[in-house]
């Protein structure tokens, strides 16, 4: 596709800084706005603004997994983030807490589980972004 | 304010259903956007307004302090907002790949099944 | 007890890499499985001898009084005694009659999901878990009947079964839930503790809709014509199906209510008379038959109609008959039809007139084939005579009815012995005539059903202690409902029902002698079917494909517009009307209290809502659904929802690329409409708009139900630990809720990239 310099320069610059934002948002998500879906939209703008600044192919390398896989994970996450609770006796996808802890961020199955919604929101936007975008470029 | 969104819903219904009936497919797509933002708009509206009052609730704290804006429908319309956007991918190219096989863009020559 | 009943299913799946490992031994592997159940319903026989019946309770669906229960006692084990051990000998049989086929495998996963289905029919003691079963069992046997595919036949008669039994399956679930709703449960032992519904008002609703599912099941006139098409299937099915198990499913629904619907003069008039009719005109459909499994088939319509005949008498000592009638057809019938096999394995034709003298060479299938249908004409000693004895008697002692009731059994059982005669002396003795193929003994693998079936009807002749203990005694309390104090024996004496017995038995052999010259007289009897139920079948059956054409072409047209237009007109016909009618022409209008901003929002969305309708721009459409989108986000920012605001920003942003990446490269607007055109869809698109305007209007005022949002809001922190209460919903309370909205999300974008990727390769 290719586009301005402009463009690419600033594609360049944003993608950390967007990338680094939908991190933050996600991880925030459980206590001020943010969440998975929002995360994810972000991180797939970034990463759809690097497609129209360069090309489908240059922005899969950059995202180095396969956007279908990173669909397929995050619905495994998703789906794994219930079982869990059921080991414990209650019902599917029943909130479960660790005293596990890595600085502000604790281990939960919400969280888990909006990891996957994150992953999933991206893969899905990039699937569709990345074969509009190669059915373009041919 | 309520009154005044519930215009505003009916006028974005009735351009949504305009555009769709119309026998242009690019037109049908837009009429479809337009159509998800009404229905949207419609479920916030009905909750009721709250200003001011985002369902957090502040640090240290159990509770919100006083009334905060109904979160279920803001749930809903959350995942209602990116569903209809994979709908939207969906409609578009399949549209889009309608339009190459039949080699037209009038919805009233796509009345046979075989193409 | 759920294992037991499970199994089947477990095992139908495995059955074809057995089949794979095993071999043309697989028959005597997989019946291994209905042999264990056999053993183990066997075990239970004590305790329900004993008078002492059982529920065992595995909770389903616990929230809907939907439970995985069972009840045990002694109508259900019988059945499900009578169940496994024919299944056994079918699973065996089945290897010698289908060996080499392409299909067995096939054949084994059905008929054992089929055997499967059938225990849990008759041990449910669930209604809903019953009439689930139920429906499995239409199904399996649907494809059993449809065995044989590739034939239009076998496929139209399997058709035949599943539609006249599904229908009325229909109407026995509504008779199910009527009764569940009247009595208050929806178990069985619980409904049948309880009183007798025969003073209810909807006593008569229940009745009807149950017996419609249970005669169409049972093939109780009219709806007899789809049994005998049933014999399409290969010979196993037929035996399985006629003998032991699902025509008889009917029967065992019937006499499991007996206790709760059976006191009244409707039940006793509908079923004993309808039951009698079944059996006489049972056994002249046989006797005009020459096809050996047909005149079974209509022997069978003969005993399902005798059974249902005395439920309908209703007496002590009619029950008595009924459970002893049905362990001896079971077994007769099993062995009968299991002989017709390999008759018709052996010989290369079904068509008894063309078989004779077929003793020497198939001589022990030609000795249980004569035990067996001594057992069927009701020949001392043979457990068949005990049966029909009580028959008489019961049909005498009936309350109502009972002369008609009496001369009917009587013609009956003379057709009955001669129906004996002609399957079981016919073909094996008198002069030998050619056959298609040339005769020889029959495998141990289909031989002995009929050698185990056949002697058992023996022993319980010979020694009716024996299954009256084991068996009956518990059954008849079952269906009587209180336990009753008798015992079968073969011998009663010089009286009445012997009597009967002697002249039937004249009767019978008079007609057989004169078979041939009967059956003839009898074919010109053809006639009637024309104006039969079977008849009738057809006809709806071409009404209803006429009527699907010619909605297909009034409804489905073609035209996008004209499928909108019905469901548009539809949305505001149905929601103006239900909004004027409860709420009148005055929508409750509270005062604007709009900020200046806010309100100017509004008039920018509908200023350019109104602009992307009219527009002839592409581009600028594009730009103003922009603003659409931008200023509804304000709206969510403005009253208090961030999280909508910067998702519907974000999903903004990516819509625009997205038509960018498409929508360009369709052509530009182009108005195809006329004015006239426009002017409608303006119309239409205004009153969609106005509903939904006063919809809002009036909504926004109404609360049916306590709003749970409250729960949320108080439990996001202490149960969700998470202070963004939109965001708790969405990964912790909703959870579920999410996880299918993210699956959806993955379809939508497989599906996108399914229709580029598809291009692409349609271009190479």
């Amino acid at each position: 596709m290719g586009g301005s310099l402009i463009l690419q320069t600033a594609a360049r610059a944003l993608l950390p800084l967007l990338l680094l934002l939908s991190v933050f948002l996600l991880l925030r998500g459980h206590d001020e706005p943010g969440g998975g879906f929002i995360a994810g939209l972000v991180a797939s703008s970034a990463f759809a603004l690097y497609v129209f600044a360069y090309d489908a192919a240059t922005s899969r390398r950059l995202l180095t997994v396969d956007s279908r896989t990173m669909m397929g994970v995050g619905l495994l996450l998703g789906a794994l983030a219930g079982l869990p609770a059921m080991f414990r006796g209650e019902a599917y996808l029943a909130a479960q807490w660790w005293d596990v802890s890595l600085g502000p961020i604790s281990l939960n199955t919400p969280l888990i589980f909006d990891i996957g919604v994150y992953l999933v929101v991206i893969g899905t936007v990039m699937t569709i972004v990345f074969a509009l975008a190669e059915a373009e470029e041919n | 304010m309520e009154p005044v969104l519930a215009i505003v819903v009916g006028v974005l219904f009735a351009a949504a259903i305009y555009l769709i009936l119309r026998r242009s497919l690019v037109k049908l797509v837009i009429g479809l956007i337009l159509l998800s933002n009404a229905a949207n708009l419609l479920i916030f509206t009905v909750s009721g307004f709250t200003r001011a009052a985002p369902p957090l609730v502040p640090e240290g704290l159990e509770q919100p302090v006083g009334a905060v804006a109904d979160p279920l429908p803001q749930a809903l319309i959350l995942t209602a907002i990116v569903i209809s956007f994979g709908v939207l991918a969906f409609a578009v190219v399949l549209i889009h790949r309608a339009y190459e096989v039949v080699g037209h863009d009038d919805l009233d020559q796509m009345k046979d099944t075989d193409t | 007890m759920l294992i037991a009943v499970l199994s089947g299913f477990i095992v139908a799946a495995l059955a074809p890499w057995v089949f794979r490992l095993a071999g043309g031994r697989t028959g005597w592997v997989l019946g291994l499985l209905p042999a264990a159940l056999t053993v183990y319903f066997a075990t239970w026989v004590p305790q329900i001898a004993a008078g002492d019946p059982e529920v065992i309770v595995y909770p389903w669906i616990p929230g809907l009084d939907i439970n995985m229960s069972f009840l045990v006692d002694g109508l259900s084990l019988l059945f499900a005694l009578l169940i496994s051990l024919i299944g056994t000998f079918i699973v065996i049989y089945a290897g010698g009659y289908l060996a080499g086929h392409r299909d067995l495998p096939r054949f084994y996963v059905v008929i054992l999901a089929f055997m499967a289905s059938m225990l849990g029919l008759v041990l449910a003691d669930n209604l809903i878990a019953m009439f689930v079963f139920w429906e499995l069992t239409s199904i399996t046997s649907y494809l059993l009947i449809g065995f044989s595919h590739e034939e239009e036949k076998s496929r139209k008669c399997a058709l035949q079964g599943l539609l006249v039994t599904v229908a009325g399956g229909l109407a026995l679930l509504a008779g199910l839930i009527l009764l569940a709703t009247v009595a208050g449960s929806y178990e069985f032992s619980e409904i049948l503790a309880g009183e007798s519904l025969g003073e209810h008002s909807a006593y008569g609703g229940i009745l009807l809709l149950i017996l419609l599912g249970t005669f169409t099941k049972s093939a109780q006139v009219p709806f007899h014509f789809w049994l005998p098409n049933a014999m399409a299937a290969p010979t196993p099915v037929s035996a399985y199906l006629h003998s032991a198990t699902m025509v008889k499913a009917g029967v065992y629904l019937m006499a499991r209510l007996h206790p709760t619907l059976g006191d009244t003069n409707a039940w006793l008039i509908t079923l004993g008379l309808i039951g009698a009719i079944t059996m006489f005109t049972g056994t002249v459909m046989a006797v005009r038959s020459t096809e050996i499994k047909r005149v079974l088939a209509y022997s069978t319509v003969m005993a399902l109609g005798t059974l249902t005949m005395l439920l309908g008498i209703g007496t002590e000592g009619a029950i008595i008959a009924m459970i002893a009638f049905l362990l001896a057809h079971s077994l007769y019938k099993g062995a009968l039809f299991l002989v017709a096999g390999a008759l018709d394995h052996e010989t290369g034709t079904k068509d008894i007139t063309k078989m004779g003298g077929l003793a020497r060479a198939m001589p022990w299938t030609m000795v249980f084939a004569s035990i067996a249908a001594l057992s069927l004409a009701g020949i001392p000693p043979l457990f068949g005579f005990v049966a029909k004895e009580l028959m008489f008697e019961a049909a005498l002692g009936a309350a109502w009815l009972a002369p008609v009731l009496t001369v009917l059994a009587v013609a009956s059982a003379m057709l009955v012995v001669a129906i004996a005669g002609i399957v079981a002396i016919r073909p094996f003795h008198g002069p030998r005539k050619a056959t298609p193929k040339e005769p020889h003994e029959a495998s141990w693998a289909m031989l002995l059903g009929p050698i185990v079936l056949g002697s058992l009807g023996l022993a319980f002749g010979l020694v009716p202690v024996l299954a009256d203990s084991l068996f009956v005694q518990a059954g008849v309390a079952a269906v009587y409902g209180e336990e009753v104090d008798f015992y079968l024996s073969l011998w009663h004496g010089i009286n009445l029902p012997l009597l009967l017995s002697l002249v039937s038995l004249a009767g019978g052999i008079f007609i057989y002698l004169n078979w041939d010259g009967v059956r003839e007289r009898l074919a010109r009897t053809s006639v009637i079917d024309r104006f039969g139920m079977e008849r009738g079948y057809d006809k709806a059956m071409r009404g209803l494909e006429r009527l699907a054409d010619w909605q297909t072409r009034v409804l489905q047209n073609g035209y996008m517009r004209n499928y909108l237009y019905t469901i548009l007109i539809a949305t505001v016909v149905l929601v103006g009307y239900t909004l004027f009618g409860r709420y009148g022409l005055a929508p409750p209008l509270t005062a604007v209290d709009g900020l200046p901003h806010e309100l100017l929002i509004a008039a920018l969305l509908v200023v350019a809502a109104v602009f992307v309708a009219s527009t002839h721009s592409r581009l600028g459409a594009v730009a103003s659904l922009g603003i659409v989108g931008f200023s509804v986000a304000l709206i969510y920012v403005l009253f208090s929802a961030p999280d909508l605001g910067i998702t519907q920003v974000l999903i903004e942003t990516l819509t625009v690329i997205l038509l960018v990446l498409v929508l360009f490269r369709l052509p530009d607007f182009v108005d195809f409409s006329s004015t006239r055109d426009r002017l409608r869809d303006l119309v239409v698109g205004g009153l969609v708009g106005l509903t939904f305007f006063f919809l809002v209007l009036f909504a926004i005022d109404v609360q049916y139900f306590d709003p749970i949002s409250q729960y949320f809001v108080e439990e996001s922190v202490p149960g969700g630990k998470g202070r963004n209460i939109v965001n708790v919903i969405l990964v912790d309370f909703r959870a579920l809720d999410t996880l299918g909205e993210i699956y959806v999300l993955a379809l939508a974008a497989i599906g996108v990239y399914a229709m580029v990727k598809l291009r692409a390769e349609d271009r190479h």
